[in-house]
């Protein structure tokens, strides 16, 4: 019985979460840890340099049809892998490439799934699974049954540091990638720099869906002059097109650690709140006291903002003296 | 192009009061409103437009008992010619894996094109349904596609990755994608407009009809099972601030300047 963690790399670079990977996978206890580096050729040998402790073996895997990333290709190259070694548990992360390949695995091995998992355990032979559900506002305890393979991707962060597990044996392994996948990797692309950058800000006036309509985010404008603030925002914002990409906090846009992180009208979704976390004073105001805003932030309103916040810009102003 | 789009009704979790019922494993959504699931819009928009690009058709497809018919309501307002709802007494409580089963039966075998789902659900949140999906019908796909372009017998698609990246990828049609929100800008459908589309069917279909038995979908047939749901587990609980807004706002710019230390 092993467990295997798919190492999680990006044009060449290491990404943080293997290091969650591989210390999930040996709190386990499903048996040793083997991390599968999946690579085009020539470069894995940096990736495997750079590999996080955990693992007691490292499979690596190079290949022309793993270059940048194809999930159809490393899903084909893991399925014919585990056929061969038949690993208890197939980690990855909960991240864009593992909602690629993790399923397309799943789908390949007729294996049980399960993704999103911010924990995992392993229990009478078969994985069991907490998620966070409902935006966050429920956690559900999941099954899954018992398999000879089982596929899981783990939400990032939240792991403990993995205890070394020793120097760990490299092997190289033979793989083919079948033609006719349908699927062909051509690019990266990466978003052009705005003119603003919000990562740099000691202090940001955020806004979420809870704002209402793109006129009203005139109010956190005001507020963030008041201040001297920034105004950013989660996700919805962006997409209901009231601001620019480039002010988005969250998984997908920018991860920021400022002074002061003023949340309203953010529910708090993962993505966001992953972003925002360590931001030194959390302030939120959120019209329902259920929101998973509150369970991140360091002080909670719970009021209608368009009533909290002209009060508070009247408040800074007279603090300022510039009232 | 012949288009396919999956769709499911959620319950609004932004304002729903949630409480987990008696049995643990069930959840009462109380009177929060049912609305179409938020990837979901994206992706019906997104299959309109190929649609009116190409003068192709729509059929759109949902899983789920009659008070989700809703979901498709909306999908014949802006633009799907036909509509499929596939319920039997034996699909409550299935996993993912099932669902793509049921769809897979129900899709038959229509030639489409194009496939779309959106990338995920607000409630349960896999983002499994669409390449488990793809996987059964044994064609490629792409998940998190935030741009979409046809190019002579194919699709190229860029994936949204972390911080600012993304990912161009070319898939062979037929092909299913699972879109990601902000891709387009759904079009606003007027309750007039859904009035309007209940005049036209909406196809029911049983297990038997699409040749499924009750083994492989259901609980029996996702290998995934709800134990439990539970309040989250404690995380760092807020302090509240309490009082009328101006008593608030002068706690707010203490807390600036002794937490902040800004002001």
């Amino acid at each position: 019985m092993s467990v295997w963690t798919v190492v999680e790399h990006r044009a060449g670079a290491m990404r943080d979460v293997t290091a969650d990977l591989l210390a999930r996978a040996g709190g386990l206890d499903a048996g040793p840890v083997t991390a599968v580096v999946l690579a085009g050729p020539g470069e894995a040998d940096g990736l495997v340099s750079g590999l996080p402790p955990g693992a007691h073996r490292v499979a690596v895997a190079e290949h022309p049809d793993l270059a940048g990333f194809n999930g159809a290709a490393w899903a084909a190259v893991l399925a014919a892998l585990a056929r061969r070694e038949v690993p208890a548990v197939i980690l990855g992360a909960h991240s864009a490439a593992g909602a690629d390949w993790a399923p397309a695995l799943a789908a390949l091995l007729d294996a049980p799934v399960v993704t999103d998992a911010v924990d995992l355990a392993w229990e009478d032979g078969a994985l069991t699974a907490q998620r966070s559900v409902y935006g966050g506002k429920l956690h559900a305890r999941v099954r899954l049954a018992p398999a000879s393979t089982t596929v899981a991707t783990v939400r990032p962060g939240g792991a403990d540091a993995p205890l070394p597990a020793g120097t760990a044996a490299v092997d190289r392994v033979e793989v083919q990638v079948p033609s006719g996948l349908g699927k062909r990797f051509v690019e990266w692309v990466q978003e052009a720099a705005g003119s603003v950058d919000i990562a740099q800000a000691d202090v940001l006036v955020s806004v979420g869906r809870g704002i209402g309509d793109a006129e009203s985010v005139e109010v956190a404008e005001a507020l963030a002059e008041a201040l001297g603030a920034t105004v950013s925002c989660s996700r919805p914002v962006v997409d209901l097109g009231w601001l620019p990409k480039e002010r988005q906090v969250g998984v997908s846009g920018k991860t920021v650690k400022p002074k002061v992180y003023l949340a309203l009208g953010i529910s708090g979704a993962f993505q966001h709140v992953t972003a925002m976390k360590d931001a030194g004073c959390i302030i939120a105001v959120n019209k329902d006291p259920k929101a998973p805003i509150f369970r991140t932030a360091h002080y909670g309103i719970v009021g209608d903002l368009f009533k909290v916040v002209p009060a508070l810009i009247k408040a800074v102003r007279e603090a300022r003296g510039t009232a | 192009m012949n288009l396919a789009v999956f769709v499911k009704q959620v319950p609004d979790t932004a304002e729903a009061d949630l409480v987990v019922a008696a049995d643990g494993r069930s959840v009462r959504t109380g009177d929060a409103p049912l609305q179409l699931n938020e990837w979901d819009r994206f992706a019906l928009e997104e299959a309109v437009l190929w649609k009116e690009r190409t003068g192709g058709a729509l059929t759109a497809f949902l899983v789920g008992p009659e008070e989700h018919e809703d979901a498709l309501r909306r999908c014949l307002a802006v633009g799907a010619d036909r509509a499929v709802r596939v319920w039997d007494p034996a699909l409550p409580g299935q996993g993912p894996c099932a669902v793509a089963r049921v769809l897979r039966a129900a899709v038959g075998d229509e030639p489409y094109d194009l496939f779309l789902c959106g990338a995920q659900a607000a409630d349960d949140g896999f983002g499994l349904v669409g390449p488990l999906l793809a996987g059964e019908l044994g064609i490629p796909s792409a998940t998190l596609v935030n741009r979409l372009e046809l190019q002579d017998g194919r699709v190229r698609c860029t994936r949204e990755l972390e911080a600012g990246w993304g990912e161009v990828v070319d898939l062979d049609l037929p092909a299913l994608v699972t879109i990601q929100t902000g891709i387009n800008e759904p079009r606003y459908v007027s309750i007039l407009g859904i009035r309007k589309a209940r005049k036209k069917p909406i196809d029911l279909l049983g297990l038997g009809d699409v040749g499924l038995d009750d083994r492989r979908v259901g609980e029996a047939g996702s290998r995934l099972r709800v134990e439990a749901f539970a309040p989250p587990p404690a995380g760092r609980e807020a302090e509240f601030l309490e009082g009328p807004p101006d008593a608030v706002a002068r706690q707010v710019v203490d807390l600036l300047r002794e937490k902040g230390g800004v002001l």
